[in-house]
């Protein structure tokens, strides 16, 4: 009988990611039977089980270099086929997000997308937002559920005393079933949070006005509290900010627990990106903004004064 | 080289979202239709692929009732220098598929139109599951290339730039028979012309069924989903917040900044 919850432990470079620790902490706290985890490539494993996972399986090898969708499937069919969990869950990353749909097919199994709270009602209930979060719903699996879990749904977990069992698996992955090859991977940024993943942002809008004041103005501002810079797709579009840094409904949807919003209207689909952070920051010269229907704190202003400002603040902190 | 652009009707991305009355879904009565952004920009590298002549010929696709018909015709009409094909994926037995079962009918309509590479957007921004192009190229054994931002095709091989999150950014070699997802950056999608528009009012688009597509209606459907949905509903509303004062901006940043610490507990 399947039981219990396997996570999928992401990994940058061998150093396990904290949504892992997040998610194994919150299934234990489920309580649905035995919490183990599997980490694909090398790493350094050993704080798994101080966050409650008792097994931790590994599976290793040279097919594992770089990530391709072949490889890992394979290999996390096999633990699955091994550890015959009830759930598996996982970060809802780019990684994620290409990895759990594959295997769902492959598994016969349901897969459900960006959940942001789990419950336990004699089975795994998983809550997530649709369009963009304007709304929510629940959705049951019947049979092995592959779920992927926004990070930062849960919060940061404190480790205890506990030691994992370290069962390391071979599932016969060899390059072959990458299927592509490749060929390189670009690293940018590498010192900063993925937005995704990042605790605190810093966004800009339109107004920002060029992209060296961007650079100049929102990108010291984030990185004097650690935070992401962000953007507007106002601001992506004038080519202020990269792409990548689009937050919104069609850009990156993101839960940090602050967002600093200078200089950005508050439209439907900006908001929808946004809207779960747990305390947001408007600061825009006009008061009817509808930003400010959503701020935690507002700053009617104009934020070419408050940047500096507040970067001064941030930096005696 | 046949090329398919898989086209999902969602509500326009400025809808207001409220929640029918038994909490099954959306009400649908003031939703505007449109095509999943994302597609857009599948689309739109379709389009260019058959404009380069690096692509033979295009179809486009949708699972959806009637009224996705509008969808793909806006489809048609934005290429219609690359004379797309178009087919409507519609049946009363798809009623109620989970992704998987989705992913089984489009599956099987890729095999029927003999496509070589697939097109589709990284996410539908309606259900936001991201699930179907992945279960489409697994249920094909072909590899997939998701979040694709930059794609190149020569011969029997693509290269695309797949974004990994975390500022990388993986390029990727793979062969041509793939899915491959699209994300914002790849183009920029053109607008449909006003001939295009005419031309795809009388362009003709094929429905396939179960049956067409040699479907066991058993595996698809309602009675097929392994994952079922409850209620939906709205997320509460924010507590409303303050706008601080200050005689100045000065003032206002301290006591900003004061309030994020000390009340707020996020620094
Ligand atoms: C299909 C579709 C998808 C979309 N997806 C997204 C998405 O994912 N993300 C997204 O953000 N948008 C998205 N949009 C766009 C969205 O509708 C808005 O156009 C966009 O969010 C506006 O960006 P903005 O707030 O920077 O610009 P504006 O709306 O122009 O607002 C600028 C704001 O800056 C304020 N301001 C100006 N100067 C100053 C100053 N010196 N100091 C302080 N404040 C100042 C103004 O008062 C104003 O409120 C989408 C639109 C469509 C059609
Ligand atoms: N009903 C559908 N008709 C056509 N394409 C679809 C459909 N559902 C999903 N897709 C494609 O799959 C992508 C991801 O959708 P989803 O898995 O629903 O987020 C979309 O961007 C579309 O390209």
């Amino acid at each position: 009988m399947a039981s219990g919850i396997l996570v999928f432990s992401e990994h940058d470079g061998g150093k396990i990611k904290k949504t892992a620790f997040e998610l194994i902490a919150k299934a234990v706290s489920l309580n649905m039977g035995p919490v183990s985890a599997v980490v694909v490539g090398a790493a350094d494993t050993s704080a798994l089980g101080s966050y409650g996972a008792t097994t931790v399986y590994t599976v290793s090898g040279d097919a594992f270099s770089s990530y391709t969708t072949g490889t890992y499937t394979k290999a996390l069919a096999a633990v699955i086929a091994k550890a015959d969990p009830a759930v598996v869950l996982g970060a809802a990353s780019n990684l994620g997000k290409d990895l759990f749909p594959r295997l769902g097919a492959r598994l016969g199994a349901g897969v459900i997308t960006e959940a942001t709270e789990l419950s336990n009602d004699g089975g795994l209930v998983a809550h997530r937002p649709v369009y963009a979060g304007k709304a929510l719903v629940t959705a049951k699996p019947s049979g092995l559920a592959l779920v992927t879990v926004r990070p930062n749904s849960f919060g940061a977990p404190t480790a205890g005393s506990g030691s994992a069992e370290v069962v390391a698996v071979d599932a016969g992955v060899s390059a072959a079933d990458a299927k592509v090859n490749v060929l390189e991977s670009k690293k940018s940024d590498a010192s900063v949070a993925d937005l995704t993943e990042a605790d605190k942002i810093v966004s800009a809008g339109r107004s920002i006005k060029t992209a060296e004041q961007y650079d100049s103005i929102i990108r010291p501002l984030a990185a004097s509290i650690g935070a992401t810079p962000g953007a507007s797709r106002a601001a992506v579009d004038a080519g202020y900010a990269p792409h990548s840094h689009q937050v919104g409904q069609t850009g990156k949807v993101v839960n940090p627990n602050l967002y600093v919003a200078l200089g950005i209207s508050g439209a439907i689909q900006h908001l929808a990106g946004m809207r779960t952070s747990k305390v947001i920051v408007a600061v825009n010269k006009d008061p009817d903004a509808p930003i400010f229907a959503h701020a935690t704190y507002g700053l009617v202003d104009d934020l070419f004064d408050v940047a500096p400002l507040l970067q001064k603040e941030f930096e005696a902190l | 080289m046949k090329i398919g652009v898989l086209l999902k009707q969602v509500p326009a991305s400025d809808s207001r979202i409220k929640i029918n009355g038994d909490q099954t879904g959306i009400v649908t009565d003031d939703i505007k239709w449109e095509i999943n952004p994302y597609d857009e920009f599948a689309l739109e590298a379709g389009i260019q692929l058959v404009e380069g002549k690096i692509a033979s010929s295009l179809v486009l696709i949708s699972l959806g009732g009637k009224d996705a018909e509008a969808r793909i015709k806006d489809g048609i009409a934005r290429g219609v220098k690359a004379k797309p094909e178009a087919i409507r994926l519609d049946d009363a037995a798809f009623a109620g598929s989970d992704p998987l079962g989705e992913a089984r009918i489009i599956a099987a309509a890729i095999q029927k139109a003999g496509i070589d590479l697939l097109l589709t957007g990284k996410q539908a921004i309606d259900d936001d599951n991201a699930q179907v192009p992945a279960m489409v190229a697994e249920l094909l054994d072909r590899p997939q290339v998701t979040f694709v931002e930059q794609l190149e095709v020569a011969g029997d091989s693509l290269t695309a730039h797949r974004v990994m999150g975390g500022g990388q950014v993986d390029v990727v070699m793979s062969p041509v028979q793939a899915v491959v997802t699209c994300d914002k950056g790849l183009n920029s999608p053109r607008f449909a012309s006003l001939p295009g528009i005419m031309k795809a009012k009388r362009a003709k688009i094929a429905v396939w069924g179960a049956a067409d597509l040699g479907l066991d209606a058993g595996t698809v459907g309602a009675g097929a989903a392994v994952v079922s949905e409850g209620a939906y509903r709205l997320p509460a509303d924010r507590p409303s917040g303050k706008i601080i004062e200050g005689a100045d901006a000065a003032a206002k940043v301290k006591e900003l900044v004061r309030l994020l610490r000390d009340e707020a507990k996020v620094l």
